[in-house]
């Protein structure tokens, strides 16, 4: 090959980006999992504690978070489909309908903890002191586990939004948008992690 | 190769999808409102359960893709599986 024909060509490979986008959700997975074993040991052992504290928390809010999630999901996924289709437009307007739908959720979220907060009911307070170690264990689990879970919608939403403007400078497009389907698998694994902490934190009180 | 990237998914599979979602949200909320039987608890879990199923099968494509991702996917969830049922097993017989 002489100097002169030398053509720069794009070093891309799709398999493994999804593969590594995987097996970073899988470690993602094994740390919630985790948790989630850590919140059911101690349910076991402060199982009355538990039922009366999952009470305080609003079955209301988190049901529409989770809707919110569930909706946000179904439009990050359809984005896989239209920008396949070549239709930009429709898949610029699904990632700010998603993005829209994170902030939605994190508002949410602020106002929910706000009210917690205003009850007394946060790590380290008096109210949660008196009212034992079974309420302690359950709204330190509840503050550390949604808090790693908003941790990583801000995380996600940030993602989603990078992505939205390589779509829009045409660095993703319908043969090269590995980029937006791993943006999209991690807010998946987000949503997936809600499906389970909504019953785990709101619905069990039984 | 890459196999899934030539896969478009219709719109319409993802909403049957999402209100199939919505639809199992709701019927876990009523069960564990409700409260009538002592099986709330595992029939929440389970129907959490088959949530994310549906969720990692359609909209993160598990189904439509190369079989290597799924196969993983479900060693994790069983991995998770042994861990849960060898500490409830320490918990029990300690």
């Amino acid at each position: 090959m002489s100097a002169t024909t030398v053509t720069h060509e794009e070093h891309r490979d799709d398999i493994a980006s999804k593969l590594g986008m995987w097996l970073f959700i899988f470690t993602e997975l094994l740390l919630f999992g985790g948790l989630f074993i850590v919140y059911s040991v101690f349910r076991h052992g402060n199982l009355e504690a538990f039922n009366l504290a999952a009470q305080h928390l609003d079955v209301k809010v988190g049901t529409i978070n989770t809707f919110i999630l569930l909706i946000s999901s179904m439009t990050i996924a359809m984005s896989t489909t239209s920008i396949q289709k070549k239709d930009k437009r429709t898949t610029l307007i699904l990632i700010a309908i998603t993005v829209a739908l994170a902030i939605a959720f994190l508002v949410n979220k602020y106002f929910e903890w706000g009210h917690k907060i205003h009850d007394g009911l946060y790590p380290g307070s008096d109210v949660l002191a008196e009212l034992g170690r079974g309420d302690t264990l359950f709204f330190g689990l509840y503050f550390f586990m949604t808090g790693l879970h908003a941790l990583h919608i801000i995380i996600g939403m940030t993602f989603l939004i990078v992505i939205f403007f390589r779509v829009r400078k045409e660095h993703i497009t319908h043969d090269n948008f590995q980029l937006l389907e791993n943006g999209g698998l991690y807010w998946h694994l987000v949503d997936i992690i809600w499906i389970f902490l909504f019953p785990l934190f709101y619905l069990i009180t039984l | 190769m890459a196999d899934s990237n030539h896969h478009i998914v219709p719109y319409k599979t993802y909403v049957l999808i999402l209100l199939l979602l919505l639809t199992l949200t709701s019927i876990s909320v009523a069960v564990t409102q409700v409260q009538l039987t002592k099986w709330a608890t595992p029939v929440a879990l389970l129907i959490a359960t088959v949530k994310s199923s549906f969720v990692l099968a359609v909209f993160m494509h598990l189904k439509f893709d190369h079989p290597v991702y799924k196969r993983m996917a479900i060693l994790i969830f069983l991995l998770l599986v042994v861990v849960i049922i060898i500490t409830f097993l320490d918990y029990a017989f300690r």
